[in-house]
């Protein structure tokens, strides 16, 4: 009885103590605080080490048929693309080209990173409807049909932020702008050495759109 | 007798905005007649100065004039694969000042336009801060007030004219910028409610539309200048802005600017979201890609003439231009009629703010000659707008993003006006 009151006036005197420290650090009082679960239901994101990576697993064997069914009338059997919808698969050397083909296995330069937008935001239109597994399994087909994982590796959150993709090391930080030549606000005014010859016309390439014609 | 009168205007009325609608899908040539109706010009007296006009219940939300209807956002349907993932351009030749109204900004969705009733909506706040919390729209409207003009460009605007001139536009070339008001709290304040934790270096901004769309942004611009807005030009944001609540990254590249915004998780490492590695990463001709290139550099463009303004008659014209920096104020815009040639430095109309679009003219006077009209924006910086010379020199032509290369236009000796490449 004693123990259980002491036990009640401690956890009033905490209440106290936490409201009255909330109000100190607290400037506006405005909002209120979230609960874990509510948090749970929205923290989805995942970043590079594999930190927010949820439980479950997939490989890529088991990654063809969910892939079949939920990415491939856009991106294609074999993530090859179709119409304008992106190409997922291949473009390995052709940075450096003139036409650089981006692909999550040519440019993505985290594995982490594609399990984080599949879930977000595919199938187009139908977002967050994939299970964990599902997306660990797509994921998996995806890096094994870009030959940096074999068929029968099993993608899970545990190993997910391990995973070394070809271009990790692609990208150049930080920001090296201004880039250009630095005129010092005194840029040249008059007669200046610049080629003014025309090489070039929009109108000649002729893929402006047009307004409705009567 | 009164009431007869009343009905008839309300007939005529309506055939009237039926007519407009009709010609929406009309080019303007068709809509403005080039040749003026003779009744309606003096000594006659036209039509609308005899009659009574709409009454004040006609139009509770009003429109622009039904002979503006070619002032609307395009789009480039050859672009993308779909319509809710792509982006549609503001007509800057249209506009005066520095103000776009609100219909004709931009819009980039990655999945569409998010329908949000505000009463549903919540903003969470979440990681690396001493409470984790949720608020309200009202709870938001409640914290200090700020109302800042900033300007809103696409890291890609422009990002077609990398290899050459491809598009024969004003429009097409420049038109993904905007220019508001808005009106919002500072992140800063808020961030005094949750607490921070002194790891806490990155942000993540996270959008609720079905794109899910996702930036890290540096704890230092969360701090210096970022704003969560509710409201542009005075009006509540538009749906297509990302109603309720869009994230304000001041002089930084649009997509960072989360429209439909749910959360905010801080943490202590950036997060490498799609968003931020396989797009919006600059790739140079040696196969590496820049990455967080953030800042929106200095930039201008003619608005008129341009190629949807060609030049009608011979004498004296307005250059009317529009230049910005995310690096802070516009200092000074040249204007050259000979492709850079010759430069002569235009006006600038106040109010000049930082990271908002500023307007300038310089006059000109047209006889029938060709021009070559360029114009070159320098910031408080000392930074001066580039060639694309001198951007590919550096950057190759893979880029796509953060052209901010000056533009020439051609007034060819009919008048006409075309995107043009000079080398």
């Amino acid at each position: 009885m004693l123990g259980l009151g002491k036990y009640i006036i401690f956890s009033l005197f905490s209440i106290f103590f936490s409201i009255s420290s909330f109000s100190e650090t607290r400037k506006f009082n405005i909002g209120k605080i979230a609960t874990k679960q509510e948090v749970a239901g929205w923290d989805i994101d995942i970043r590079p080490d594999g930190l927010g990576a949820p439980k479950g697993s997939g490989n890529a064997i088991s990654g063809e048929e969910v892939y079949a069914e939920r990415c491939a009338s856009c991106h294609g059997d074999f993530g090859e693309g179709i119409d304008r919808w992106p190409e997922l698969v291949g473009g390995s050397g052709t940075l450096s080209s003139h036409d650089p083909v981006k692909t999550t296995g040519s440019y993505w330069p985290y594995a982490s990173t594609i399990y984080d937008y599949v879930y977000r935001s595919m199938p187009f239109g139908e977002a967050q409807s994939l299970t964990y597994d599902e997306t660990y399994k797509i994921v998996a087909y995806l890096l094994n049909m870009n030959d940096i994982i074999d068929e029968d590796f099993i993608l899970s959150n545990e190993n997910i932020g391990k995973i070394k993709m070809p271009n990790r090391n692609g990208f150049l930080l930080p920001d090296p702008r201004p880039d250009v030549k630095n005129l010092n606000g005194n840029p040249c005014m008059k007669n200046c050495n610049t080629p003014t010859k025309i090489i070039g016309k929009a109108r000649d390439i002729d893929v402006t759109p047009e307004d409705e014609k009567s | 007798m009164a009431k007869e009168k009343k009905d008839i205007i309300s007939r005529r009325s309506v055939i009237k905005a039926s007519v407009g609608l009709g010609a929406l899908g009309l080019s303007s040539k068709t809509l403005l007649a080039k040749e003026a109706n003779n009744k309606n010009l003096p000594p006659n007296i036209p039509e609308w100065t005899q009659t009574l006009g709409d009454g004040v219940d006609v139009n509770p939300y009003g429109m622009p004039s039904e002979f503006e209807s070619n002032v609307i956002r395009r789009n480039v349907e050859w672009l993308t694969a779909s319509a809710e993932s792509s982006v549609n351009f503001t007509p800057l030749q249209d506009l005066e000042g520095i103000v776009t109204p609100n219909g004709l900004c931009f819009e980039r969705h990655h999945s569409g336009t998010a329908i949000i009733n505000p009463i549903d909506y919540r903003l969470m706040i979440n990681g690396l801060v001493d409470r984790e919390m949720i608020f309200t729209l009202d709870d938001l409207k409640r914290f200090p007030q700020v109302n800042k003009f900033y300007f809103l460009e696409c890291a890609a605007n422009g990002g077609m004219e990398w290899k050459g001139s491809q598009l024969n536009g004003c429009q097409y070339t420049f038109g993904m910028v905007h220019n508001v008001q808005y009106t919002g709290v500072r992140l800063s304040d808020l961030i005094q409610e949750t607490g921070l934790n002194n790891n806490a270096k990155w942000v993540l901004a996270e959008g609720s539309d079905s794109s899910g769309m996702t930036r890290s942004i540096p704890i230092e611009k969360i701090k210096d200048d970022c704003i969560i807005a509710w409201a542009m030009n005075g009006e509540a944001l538009r749906p297509e802005q990302g109603y309720p609540i869009r994230l304000v990254v001041p002089g930084w590249e649009g997509n960072m600017w989360v429209k439909w915004l749910r959360r905010i998780e801080f943490g202590d490492k950036p997060y490498m979201t799609r968003e931020e590695t396989s797009k919006y990463t600059d790739l140079l001709s040696d196969g590496k890609a820049r990455m967080f290139t953030w800042v929106m550099d200095a930039k201008s463009v003619i608005t008129s003439p341009c190629p949807e303004k060609p030049v009608l008659q011979k004498g004296i014209h307005q250059i009317r231009g529009l230049a910005w920096s995310g690096r802070g104020k516009i200092k000074r815009v040249d204007v050259s009629l000979d492709g850079g040639k010759n430069w002569k430095t235009a006006q600038l109309h106040s109010p000049v703010l930082e990271k908002s679009l500023t307007r300038f003219t310089i006059p000109f006077e047209w006889n029938g000659e060709e021009m070559l009209l360029q114009s070159r924006a320098i910031d408080e910086t000392n930074y001066v707008q580039p060639t694309i010379k001198e951007l590919q020199n550096i950057r190759g032509v893979n880029s796509i993003y953060h052209n901010n290369s000056i533009a020439t236009w051609l007034i060819s000796k009919n008048g006409k006006v075309d995107n043009v490449r000079l080398g």
